[in-house]
């Protein structure tokens, strides 16, 4: 690392350019209004990035060449210019000015100013993302923008998220927006093996990143055509800036810890209730081992009796008549799952250069330990920028990051040996056994996951590259032949070891694999843009054609029979279970055009389309096109309100398209027969049935928006309104299964979403206290709206609930309806909910203890309605204060965990507390069914009795910071220094029963099956502490 | 200078524009078009042993199948320990319309029969020398699979009457191009069986003698037996069981412990399921083993009202033990091992009952042919022999290898308090399947 890091240093010296000749400016700037010095004020060398802050009194200091100009920049302020003449002494006063209208915005090909944009965009400063203490960058695009539905699926280190732009448009494709990386689209699919899909976005890093725009409706994003449906995602990395070399070196350090619990049975209430549980079961059949001790033997309370000695270690104490009467254990599985993790991160970077040439690098190390014991996250990344103007004639410019990750990985939420499991064990089983050795089957209820982080070893290294090149010809005024040629290569390497005292591992003598992921991406793309102004009209125009090609391999092998758990590798395994390798590809042609046109920049037109192209595609359906127009008037720009003393900026705009979704598998559309064994030999199967005019999902998208200011744009915001009709859903419709099918993908049903999404941004408090509002809110309802020959898609799991149906959002919980408990016997009920011919319930009184014969209904779903956020930043004299408090309301999780959990004791798992609640006697009035050790009696886990409200406000991200005064550390000869502590979900408000509503169930989460919690680790906490020095 | 690059950018540009269109026509890799998959001789027998890997899957003879006719006709002598729902709905009567294992059943089975039906639409790529053998095997393993789809889906056949109950839909035709043909309704009990039975017939002609680990002859007409035996028709599964033992391909092992966990077949299993390390592991050492020989924790359990019927110095009690405090059976502690479908020990009890409940004695007496089991087990030669002591031999011998509910349903006997034909006894059609196929919504079962 050390070793690394001088490498770096040597190498950016090497590119240090010549400083030319320099002289030295300080000055003041003030507020115009009321001459109050401004902090935090950007003074920059305009054409250049080179810049420093003004300082608590407004004080700057800057090294310039001969002849430049000075830009002063500060949000809300109106952005001053200043030429360098002979003074040495420039105080500024700054006016206020429309937030952000100038702002450069970009967009697919190319760039706009953003009072010019008519779609809708939502544009993230990266300033506002750096080192956030998370792994991926969705993560830290949390509550930023409007309209963005962003959630963490656990809390685990692989960062796995669901992000929804506008809401779910599709229900087998997919549903993550595309991801453009200086503009080249990243592999976002997961390679790994074993356990739930990890994110290969966690290798981006986030703070080289400049800024974020997300395409949000059809205007913006249908020039990327056929994965356009889902919004786009562009990200655009730091570029250099030509004058003296700015470096920035920040560390932090800290911990994560889990930010919510539940609460479990200890060993005493955990041994009555099962007694009681076995009992109520024994009187149910007809025996009274209690009372007739002729019943005991064969009865429920003997076997219950016979479990706690086996539970707790065959050391029970038995009084008497053989019970069992508890025990001094009472462990806390929960907190065994659970570790106090440590966050380290330290990020260096630097931005330099001359007219010429000018580059960008940075080099980070980031080690997060997580939550959950054995789990833990690694990330280095190294990046190199450099644009160069070789003549007038030609630029060309070369970005290149190299990404290393490692995770230490803990299994999928549904198996036995991820630590989350632990709580299914017994509390009166000792964490270890007389000879010291970890409690385990037959001791302990399940197998115990501590014996997988003991013997066994699951990583997961991924290297990641992203390069690209361009090459930019300037051939006539306002006219550039742009040429690009990029790649994505992503690399995964998976090694698990499993000891034989593990379960996976104990019948082979040891389990191992290795396996080998490569997705290559490459895209080439050549585009002509043109810009011209004429007169009072000004036109800019981009045409062009992509070529993209990606190729996904695969190499695995497997082994069992090692002879010693110390060897590592499958070089020592005796017996060679598994080798193998796959490989799949895909590739995109495409042609694409945008027209912009103003008149007075106040009446502005956009035209765009895109062909798309794809081996996806059913031969019979190979190209897709997909066109968008947008208009948009600026109002404040018209005599009648141009200097309007209230109204300061006024835009309507509109836009329509169309855009596609090509998010499907690669050979769907061909019939095939797929491979397999048996006996030893290679077999083929019927695995595909044809479709050969199998396409794209259509996406048509109606959007109208205001963009608004008002007192000189101290408050100001946008307002959209936009309606998404998806048709042509790429579906696995099912099938008979008579036919020796289970599904067709077929283009058939449509999606829609509606919604509003506002922003408002107001500047409370200027001067020395200064203190600014961003608020978000965003409305989307999602329907379904056909299905084509069917009203619904439930796969009749038993276990999970989510559906598609017909009138309800994708997803919607669909199941029994519970009635709470008879007071009479304590059985479960349920609704009956008589339907009529056309699925209406026509009697929602009669109940029933018997779950077949209650009739499933729509109970809630697991897509939030409501999105908001709402983030304050105070500012004094070097100080900074700012929290976003961020929300989704509206939605439901379904508890799945909860049928073992709170299971009226039908099995050994340990059970929640409030299972104490459950029915005991005649007359007993409770929502809890009575324990039952062996009959089913509420636990059915298609079952409103384990939905809960999902909605919930968190504290998601604080920080306080100082800068210290320039005057104090100038001395020290640095530029800045800034300590801070910042934290993330410090506070959760929510009705939820379980860990964290913020959730989706990592093996199962798939467009259909979200807000689902098993056994899923709740969101991390994280408070780190660090600080950044520039030179 | 600017006018040259112009016109070359051009030029270039549209050289892009053109080169590109081929390179939209991409091949899998693992997976073959359907047009190749059946336009050889190899490519045909690669799809038969692919019939085979369905044929082993875990929800069907992987051992679940095994396992459900164990659990649903379990009283008393098992019970499901285990925390996985869908089998303890079995277990307990109280299946749902969306148990899994019962789809899985319905589902992999009818993979199996549209493998076959499109290897029985290819026979003429098939070189010549091989044709019947691929036609036998193929005919075998339909006549397996809707044999037991009927036996599971349906109320049980009544000999000497109309079944016209209902059985499962039979389909023996390959699915191309779906439609509303594929809609299918279910046939009568009647005809499933005289469907299986033309079938295995079929196959019992075509098939060699000798066929390795794959479908022979005599699996053919051992099915046959059994199936014969299902329906009550003693004189044919008598006539069939005795054809198998006269072969002379299969031999009782020597001690009862060697029958089972062997990795390869025996002499005496006459058809078993294949399972490798490579391909899965099996799904009765899953559920009636422990952790220790790669199971679960060891899910059902082996009650006092099954140990109890063993007399003294039988050996066949001894393979029980004492796993995690609880008995477990030990005929399925090894997870690569074969799972035994059929074995030579079944024909002669068929063979002993029927000639029994015949009085006659084709190819042995029913005393020898009991004795043949008996003295295999341990104990000594019986004198004499009634049709009681043939079935509860048979009880004993094929225990935990999924006779229990079949044989519940032929000897009309009851589970708990539930009469052999009690509905809850029958499984129901999935819902899932009902969804996709509303021809069958009038079709369900009873009591669903």
């Amino acid at each position: 690392m050390r070793k690394l890091l001088f490498l770096l240093f040597l190498f950016c010296g090497c590119l240090l350019p010549a400083n030319a000749q320099q002289k030295t400016i300080t000055g003041t700037v003030t507020g115009a209004e009321d001459n109050q010095p401004i902090i935090g004020v950007t003074v920059l060398i305009k054409g250049t990035s080179t810049g420093v802050i003004t300082d608590m009194d407004g004080k700057y200091q800057i090294s310039v060449p001969q002849g430049a100009t000075l830009v002063f920049r500060f949000v809300g302020r109106k952005s001053t210019e200043v030429p360098v003449g002979a003074s040495n002494v420039y105080d500024v006063a700054l006016e206020y000015d429309l937030v952000g209208v100038d702002e450069v915005v970009v967009v697919g090909y190319g760039t706009q100013i953003k009072s010019k944009v008519t779609g809708s965009i939502s544009k993230v400063d990266g300033d506002v993302l750096r080192n956030i203490p998370v792994p991926t960058v969705e993560q830290a695009l949390q509550g930023k923008t409007a309209g963005v539905f962003i959630e963490s699926v656990n809390g685990k280190s692989t960062g796995t998220t669901n992000m929804r732009i506008r809401g779910s448009s599709s229900i087998t494709a997919t549903n993550q927006p595309l991801f453009v990386v200086d503009g080249i689209p990243l592999t976002t699919e997961s390679l790994n093996f074993s356990g739930a899909s990890i994110n290969p976005l966690t290798s981006i890093n986030f703070n080289d990143v400049e800024s974020i725009d997300i395409l949000k409706d059809a205007a913006s994003s249908a020039i990327y055509g056929s994965r356009g449906a889902n919004g786009v995602v562009i990200i655009t990395t730091k570029k250099g800036i030509s004058g003296a070399t700015k470096i920035n070196f920040t560390v932090q350090t800290g911990y994560n810890e889990a930010s919510r619990r539940r609460k479990f049975m200890n060993s005493t209430e955990y041994v009555q209730y099962f007694k009681d549980a076995a009992y109520n079961s024994d009187l149910l059949e007809g025996y009274d081992p209690i009372n007739n001790p002729s019943d005991y033997s064969g009865s429920w309370l003997e076997f219950a009796n016979s479990r706690m000695n086996r539970y707790s270690g065959w050391a029970a104490v038995l009084d008497g008549d053989g019970t069992y009467t508890g025990s001094k254990v009472n462990t806390d599985w929960q907190n065994l799952a659970f570790q106090k993790g440590k966050i380290y991160s330290a990020e260096f970077s630097a931005q330099g250069g001359n007219d010429k040439l000018k580059y960008f690098t940075s080099l980070s190390y980031n080690n997060s330990e997580g939550i959950l014991v054995s789990n833990g996250l690694q990330k280095i990344s190294a990046r190199l920028n450099i644009d160069n103007k070789v003549s007038k004639l030609l630029d060309i410019g070369f970005a290149l990051s190299l990404n290393r990750t490692n995770i230490d990985q803990v299994s999928a939420d549904n198996a036995f040996s991820t630590p989350m499991q632990l709580v299914a064990l017994s509390p009166i089983t000792p964490e270890y056994d007389q000879s010291g050795e970890l409690s385990n089957i037959p001791v302990t209820t399940y197998y115990n996951p501590l014996v997988d982080v003991k013997y066994a070893s699951r990583n997961i290294l991924e290297y990641r590259t992203v390069a690209n090149g361009y090459l930019s010809f300037n051939l006539l005024d306002g006219l550039k032949w742009r040429n690009e040629f990029g790649f994505d290569l992503y690399n995964l390497k998976e090694n698990a070891r499993y000891g034989k005292e593990t379960d996976t591992g104990s019948a082979t003598n040891g389990y191992g694999f290795a396996n080998y992921g490569q997705t290559q991406n490459i895209t080439t793309k050549s585009y002509f843009d043109y810009l011209k102004g004429l007169g009072d009209f000004s036109l800019s125009a981009v045409l062009g054609t992509e070529f993209q090609y990606t190729a996904v391999d695969n190499a695995r092998a497997e082994g069992e029979q090692f002879p010693s758990d110390n060897l590592k590798t499958l070089e020592s395994a005796g017996l060679i279970t598994v080798g193998t390798s796959t490989l799949t590809q895909y590739s995109f042609l495409s042609y694409f055009s945008r027209v912009n046109f103003d008149y007075k920049a106040k009446y502005l037109f956009t035209l765009s389309g895109r062909t798309d192209g794809s081996s996806r595609f059913g031969t019979n359906n190979r190209y897709g096109f997909f066109p968008a127009a947008s208009l948009g008037w600026v109002l404040s720009k018209e005599d009648f309100l141009v200097n309007n003393a209230i109204l300061s900026f006024l835009k309507l705009r509109t836009s329509y398209g169309l855009t596609g979704n090509a998010g499907i598998s690669n050979f769907g559309q061909l019939g095939l027969y797929g491979v397999t064994r048996y006996n030893g030999l290679g077999a083929i199967v019927p695995s595909q049935l044809e479709n050969r005019g199998l396409g794209w999902e259509s996406t048509r998208q109606i959007d109208f928006g205001i963009d608004w200011g008002f007192f000189k744009n101290r408050i100001s915001g946008e307002v959209d309104y936009y309606m998404k009709k998806t048709n042509n859903l790429l579906l696995s419709v099912p099938v008979p299964e008579t036919s020796g099918y289970s599904t067709q993908l077929r283009n058939v049903g449509s999606v829609q979403n509606k919604g509003f999404e506002f922003v408002i941004n107001t500047n409370n408090f200027t001067g020395n206290f200064t203190w600014n509002t961003n608020l978000n809110f965003s409305y989307n309802k999602n329907e379904v709206t056909n299905l084509g020959d069917q009203t619904i898609i439930d796969d009749g799991s038993a276990r999970y609930m989510n559906v598609v149906m017909v009138g309800q959002p994708i997803g919607e919980f669909y199941g029994a309806e519970y009635a709470g408990v008879d007071p009479q016997n304590g059985d479960a009920l349920w609704y009956v909910n008589t339907k009529d011919a056309n699925g209406k319930v026509t009697d929602h009184t009669t109940k029933t203890n018997d779950f077949n014969s209650a009739n499933f209904v729509p109970l809630g779903n697991p897509t939030p309605k409501y999105l908001g956020a709402i983030t304050n930043t105070f500012g004094y004299k070097g100080f900074e204060l700012a929290f976003t408090f961020q929300g989704v309301f509206g939605n439901k999780v379904h508890l799945i965990g909860d049928q073992w959990m709170a299971a009226n004791g039908v099995w050994f798992d340990n059970q929640l507390e409030s299972q104490l609640a459950s029915w005991k006697k005649v007359g007993d009035i409770t929502d809890v069914p009575q324990a039952r050790l062996g009959y089913d009696n509420g636990d059915q886990s298609r079952n409103s009795r384990y939905l809960s409200d999902g909605s919930y406000v968190k504290l998601r991200s604080f920080m306080i910071s100082y800068e210290f005064p320039t005057k104090w550390i100038s001395r020290a000869r640095l530029d800045r220094m800034k300590v801070f502590i910042q934290g993330q979900n410090l506070l959760t408000f929510t009705k939820y029963k379980g860990w964290d509503p913020e959730v989706s169930t990592d093996f199962l989460n798939d467009n259909i099956h979200t807000g689902c919690d098993f056994y899923s680790a709740p969101q991390p906490r994280s408070v780190v502490f660090g600080i950044t020095i520039g030179l | 200078m600017n006018k040259l690059f112009y016109i070359i950018s051009v030029v270039v540009f549209c050289g892009i524009l053109a080169g590109c269109g081929k390179q939209l026509d991409l091949k899998p890799s693992q997976s073959l078009d359907e047009s190749d998959a059946l336009s050889t001789d190899e490519n045909v027998k690669s799809v038969l042993q692919g019939a085979y890997s369905e044929f082993a899957l875990s929800g069907i003879y992987g051992g679940c199948l095994l396992r459900n006719a164990e659990l649903l006709g379990g009283d008393g002598e098992l019970q499901w320990v285990g925390t996985y729902i869908d089998p303890r709905q079995i277990y307990l009567k109280t299946m749902l319309t969306t148990n899994s294992e019962v789809e899985a059943q319905w589902e992999e089975s009818y993979e199996v029969i549209n493998s076959v039906n499109n290897i029985l639409t290819a026979l003429s790529v098939v070189n010549a020398d091989d044709r019947d053998k691929v036609e036998g095997e193929s005919l075998f393993l339909r006549g397996l699979m809707y044999f037991d789809l009927v036996r599971f889906f349906a109320q049980q056949y009544k000999f000497g009457t109309t079944n016209d109950q209902l059985g499962v839909p039979l389909v023996l035709t390959p699915t191309g191009v779906l439609s509303a043909a594929n809609n299918v309704t279910r046939n009568t009990v009647d005809e499933v069986y005289a469907q299986v039975i033309t079938d295995l017939q079929t196959a019992a002609s075509k098939l060699p003698e000798d066929n390795g680990v794959y479908a022979s002859s005599g699996a053919a007409n051992a099915l046959l037996a059994r199936v014969y035996l299902q329906k009550g028709d003693y004189a044919d599964a008598r006539d069939a069981a005795n054809t198998v033992i006269s072969s002379g391909m299969y031999a009782l092992q020597p001690t009862y412990a060697k029958v089972f966990n062997n990795d390869n077949n025996t002499s005496e299993d006459i058809f078993a399921t294949q399972i490798t390390p490579q391909d899965d592991f099996s799904a009765m050492t899953e559920f009636f083993s422990t952790e220790d020989y790669g199971g679960r924790d060891g899910d059902i359990i082996i009650l006092d009202g099954h140990l109890n019927l063993y007399s003294a110095g039988d050996q066949r009690f001894d393979l029980f033990y004492n796993g995690n405090g609880s008995i477990e059976c030990g005929k399925w502690n090894n997870q690569y091992g074969v799972v035994n479908l059929i074995r030579l020990a079944e024909m002669y009890l068929i063979r002993a009952e029927c000639n029994i409940r015949l009085s006659t004695t084709v190819g042995a007496s029913p005393l020898e042919d009991f004795n043949m089991i008996h003295t295999r087990a341990g104990l000594t030669a019986a004198a004499s022999v009634t049709l009681d002591d043939i079935l509860y031999e048979r009880r004993l011998e094929l225990a935990f290898e999924g006779f229990k509910i079949h044989d519940v349903r032929r000897l009309h006997e009851d589970v708990g308090s539930l009469t052999y034909n009690d509905p809850k006894l029958v499984f129901p059609i999935p819902a899932r399947e009902i969804n996709a196929n509303p021809n069958l919504a009038s079709e369900q079962n009873d009591g669903y």
